[in-house]
């Protein structure tokens, strides 16, 4: 068996690093290979060593040399458990060949923003990961300078071997781990981290260190949890938002095969102190518990149980922004009450979130006015994989395995929710089969504690498809009204947007093209409701970029501009002279994107042979443009290629980024085009994917080119950017297609009617 | 609950459960075989693909009762070392985001494969739109299965 040494005080030293960096994050998991016959034997061909050596929280060395990173953040496709260690390993100096990434569990005292969101991994990893690498690289050279008696200033290292360069005298960092696990941490200004020019690892691609595992079925996510003794759980919840639990005739369910027991929980009595992430629209749940999956979900068809109005939701709902007007909805919610009520409030005036200069006149003097309104409806996650856990809560300690992005809330809430010490409640993360935004809502992960705790015995929850999509935690419906002044040259002289939402507003008051105009207005409203929202992948900003892209692309025709050269004039205008303080964009990196895109897709002006559409966006701290031309048979897009420019600093796993830029494409377009969340009477009009329209191979484009800007900036966010921005291309090209400008989504409604969606 | 005996990956297995029981949920829960996905449980996602007797089917639709005498191959069972020649395609052009399709999309491409040696593009995209990836890792997955349909005839 492997011996692990652990020496003084590694933790503290951890920590310290974590205050430092200003939050660590960090991930590994790995065997890295260029070729496909070195990725088949990769598993097989590292030797474990006889003893490892902890260098710090991040990683350990074994005497032979092998090392192992740990990869501190939920990996749910964004391929952070690839990217993450090669930050650590490209200062570490090792050979990536010789790199293993293991997952590590929630430890709140080694690392700081455990998370999966906002496309912050790789940015706020950049510093602390590095120096966890750059630290252990000087204290095995430290050690290497004792026992070989040079000074270390006449060290280098390739590969994990340590050279000196004034003799052949070489020592390879497993040979030395040992010993430099004994020296003493250096303070972090003795540290220094390597200068972008000689990076060797980031910015050279590695393969998705799970990849094998993942072609070959191995068992890596929540739901491939069996454990000995485990039962199945499944939840029942009410059928419609606004109801709970009435009464249940459970005694025939229980004497079917398989089934243990039939019982009601309370996910969230109200002495429980939540976080953030604890959203649920259903605390009250039934559960069927059982030995095997296929036996609860009979039962649980057979089941009767009888829901009542819920005293409590089916209060009126309330606009929040008293001042954009009243409107109410009952406690039983429908789309058609949620749309009109939305254009009604969106109608008027709303709190004002910035002004820039006097919109009011600007407008009352206009010659012209051009005002559009835009909406989306709710969507649902639609993670491939379903929302489960696995608990095993005894009476002084919980066990919790499987897919959260958000496991240090989730161990705040089960402290609450079970009473129990932080040091007995165990996490660990599983890779997931998507994320979304939706595991950030761990409801699923105290309902399985909850069951486990009350079944006495380790459980696995699983959510069928129909239980979660109907489960709530949605992206929330928008509504956005556009106007924009034009004087007698056709110069826009205001803007105004008014954007609100149930119940949560899609606007950003300080995007662009805020700062690009002198008279600005920028309004939100938000109206209440029983449904359950969450920040599903780049939150508001999902909507609001393709409202925006669309609503600029008809200004610039209603203008006679190139939509290109009408968004450069404005970033033209917002770079030399801004107007306001607060604009939270680089106008010369948003115009950097732009041109690119122009340049890579040989946009012409005026271009009567494609339908193209044109888009740009900033979010998530990196900007990106796209260009989609389409083609429109029998009422059906058929996408012919998306080129996408991209702005996010330094690339860590370029093709593992352009993955990621593709996927973001195709999500964005698929979602703005096919999906849809509706409501009849607080129930969800679609259940699984024969109603809830998902995109498909045929649909996808045909060819997706991605361009990443070479500036060497510090890396920037990439897993929500590429979403938003291809909406607002999708409805331009749309537009081009069939000479019909598309408000509202999914847009597959304006082009067959409701039918298809 | 009654006994079935199955052919999984070209070994004899003896199942007791209930005869409604799909393959899918066999597999996983009876058979340790937990490569093959849950994604919707209506042969809508494909993520449960598996061949039967050489076909891709939806293992969530098949009643462990309609299996006796037949061929299952699961993506445990598609290669000895994972290198399918679909398998090596979809390393080499690092297909999976998050993953959890992935083992579905594979098995029904290399029953595309199997088929039709050298597809078109418009062949692939019919053969594959059964299997969702939420991740919208399409486009590499047609690469993928160009590059395996190359490297098989080859």
């Amino acid at each position: 068996m492997t011996k692990k040494s652990t020496t003084v005080n590694r933790r503290s030293f951890i920590k310290s690093v974590g205050i430092a960096g200003g939050g660590l994050l960090i991930g590994f998991n790995w065997l890295a290979c260029k070729r496909s016959e070195e990725v088949a034997v990769a598993d097989a061909a590292l030797e474990m060593p006889d003893e490892w050596f902890e260098l710090n929280g991040y990683l350990k060395i074994g005497d032979n040399g092998v090392v192992t990173i740990y990869s501190p953040n939920p990996e749910i496709g964004q391929n952070v458990k690839t990217s993450m260690p090669m930050m650590v390993a490209e200062e570490l100096d090792v050979d990536w060949n010789n790199v293993i990434v293991e997952q590590a569990p929630l430890n709140t005292e080694l690392y700081s923003r455990q998370l999966a969101g906002g496309s912050q991994s790789i940015r706020q990893g950049w510093e602390p990961l590095r120096r966890a690498g750059a630290t252990a690289r000087y204290m095995l050279l430290e050690a290497a300078a004792k026992q070989l008696e040079v000074p270390v200033e006449d060290l280098s290292v390739e590969d994990g071997v340590i050279s000196h360069s004034g003799s052949d005298k070489t020592i390879s960092y497993g040979e030395i781990a040992k010993a430099a696990a004994e020296i003493e941490i250096p303070e972090e200004d003795k540290v220094v981290l390597k200068s972008k020019n000689d990076f060797k690892i980031i910015g050279s691609s590695r393969k998705n260190v799970d990849a094998k595992k993942i072609v070959t079925g191995q068992p890596l996510f929540g739901l491939d949890t069996y454990k000995e003794g485990m039962l199945t759980a499944m939840i029942v919840h009410p059928p419609k938002f606004g109801m709970e639990f009435k009464s249940m005739d459970a005694e025939k369910i229980k004497e079917m095969p398989g089934i243990k027991d039939v019982f009601t929980i309370d996910t969230y009595p109200e002495d429980t102190q939540k976080q953030w992430s604890d959203v649920s629209a259903f605390s009250k749940l039934v559960v069927v518990l059982g030995e095997s999956t296929w036996q609860v979900m009979q039962a649980k068809k057979a089941l009767e149980v009888e829901w009542d109005l819920n005293p409590e939701l089916t209060k009126k709902i309330e606009i929040l922004e008293k001042s954009a007007g009243m409107g109410e909805v009952s406690g039983l919610e429908s789309s058609a009450t949620h749309t009109s009520l939305m254009a009604d409030v969106g109608s008027k005036k709303a709190k004002a979130i910035r002004k820039d200069g006097d919109p009011e006149a600007a407008f009352k003097n206009a010659v012209r006015v051009i005002e559009r309104s835009y909406t989306c409806p709710f969507l649902a996650h639609n993670c491939m994989e379903p929302m489960n856990f696995f608990a095993n809560v005894t009476a002084d300690k919980a066990e919790l395995l499987g897919p959260i992005q958000t496991p240090e809330y989730a161990e705040k809430t089960i402290q609450s929710r079970l009473g129990l010490d932080l040091e007995n409640i165990d996490i660990q993360m599983t890779r997931m089969g998507g994320g979304f935004g939706r595991r950030l809502y761990g409801n699923f992960l105290v309902e399985a504690a909850v069951i486990s705790q009350k079944a006495g015995a380790p459980v696995k929850l699983v959510y069928s498809r129909e239980d979660d999509m109907t489960d709530g935690v949605y992206r929330p419906a928008y509504h956005v009204k556009y106007r924009a002044a034009l004087d007698a040259n056709n110069n826009i002289t205001a803007f105004h947007v008014n954007a609100g939402g149930i119940k949560e507003s899609p606007l950003f008051a300080n995007r662009f093209p805020a700062g690009a105009i002198d008279n600005y207005l920028a309004e939100s409203w938000t109206v209440d409701s029983n449904i359950s929202i969450g920040a599903f992948r780049a939150p508001r900003s999902n909507f609001i970029a393709g409202a925006e892209q669309s609503f600029l692309d008809e200004l610039a025709e209603e203008t006679g501009q190139d939509p290109i050269q009408f968004r450069l004039d404005l970033l033209k205008k917002a770079k030399e002279n801004p107007v306001g303080e607060n604009n939270d964009y680089d106008a010369a990196r948003f115009a950097g994107v732009l041109e690119m895109v122009r340049d890579k897709s040989g946009w012409k002006k005026d271009d009567q042979n494609l339908n193209r559409g044109i888009s740009a966006y900033y979010c998530h701290n990196s900007y990106v443009a796209q260009i989609l031309d389409l083609r429109v048979k029998n009422n059906e897009p058929i996408i012919d290629k998306v080129v996408c420019a991209v702005d996010c600093g330094i690339v860590v796993n370029p093709d593992a980024a352009k993955n990621m830029v593709e996927g973001g494409t195709i999500d964005g377009i698929g979602h703005a085009l096919y999906s849809k969340i509706s409501f009849e009477d607080g129930m969800p009009q679609q259940s699984n994917y024969d109603t809830y329209r998902l995109i498909r191979h045929k649909e996808a484009p045909k060819s997706i080119e991605v361009y990443f800007a070479e500036n060497g900036i510090d890396p920037t966010g990439l897993g929500e950017p590429p979403f938003p921005p291809v909406i607002g291309a999708l409805a331009n090209a749309l537009y081009k297609a069939t000479g019909k400008r598309f408000y509202d989504q999914p847009y597959i409604s304006g082009l067959q009617g409701d039918l298809k969606t | 609950m009654a006994k079935f005996n199955l052919n999984i990956n070209g070994e004899d297995k003896t199942v007791d459960v209930d005869p409604s029981t799909p393959l899918l949920w066999v597999l996983r829960d009876h058979l340790n075989l937990v490569g093959t996905k849950y994604g919707c449980g209506i042969a809508q996602c494909g993520a449960c693909t598996v061949h039967f007797n050489g076909s891709a089917v939806r293992s969530c639709q098949l009643p462990v009762s309609s299996l006796e005498g037949s061929k299952i191959r699961t993506i445990e069972g598609l290669s000895e070392n994972g290198d399918h020649p679909v398998q090596q395609a979809w390393l080499e052009i690092d297909v999976p985001q998050c993953g959890y399709c992935q083992a579905g999309q594979i098995m029904s491409a290399s029953a595309l494969l199997e088929s039709n040696p050298n597809p078109s593009d418009e062949e692939i995209e019919n053969a594959m739109n059964g299997n969702i990836c939420r991740c919208g890792t399409y486009s590499r997955i047609k690469a993928a299965i160009k590059a395996a349909s190359k490297s098989q005839i080859a």
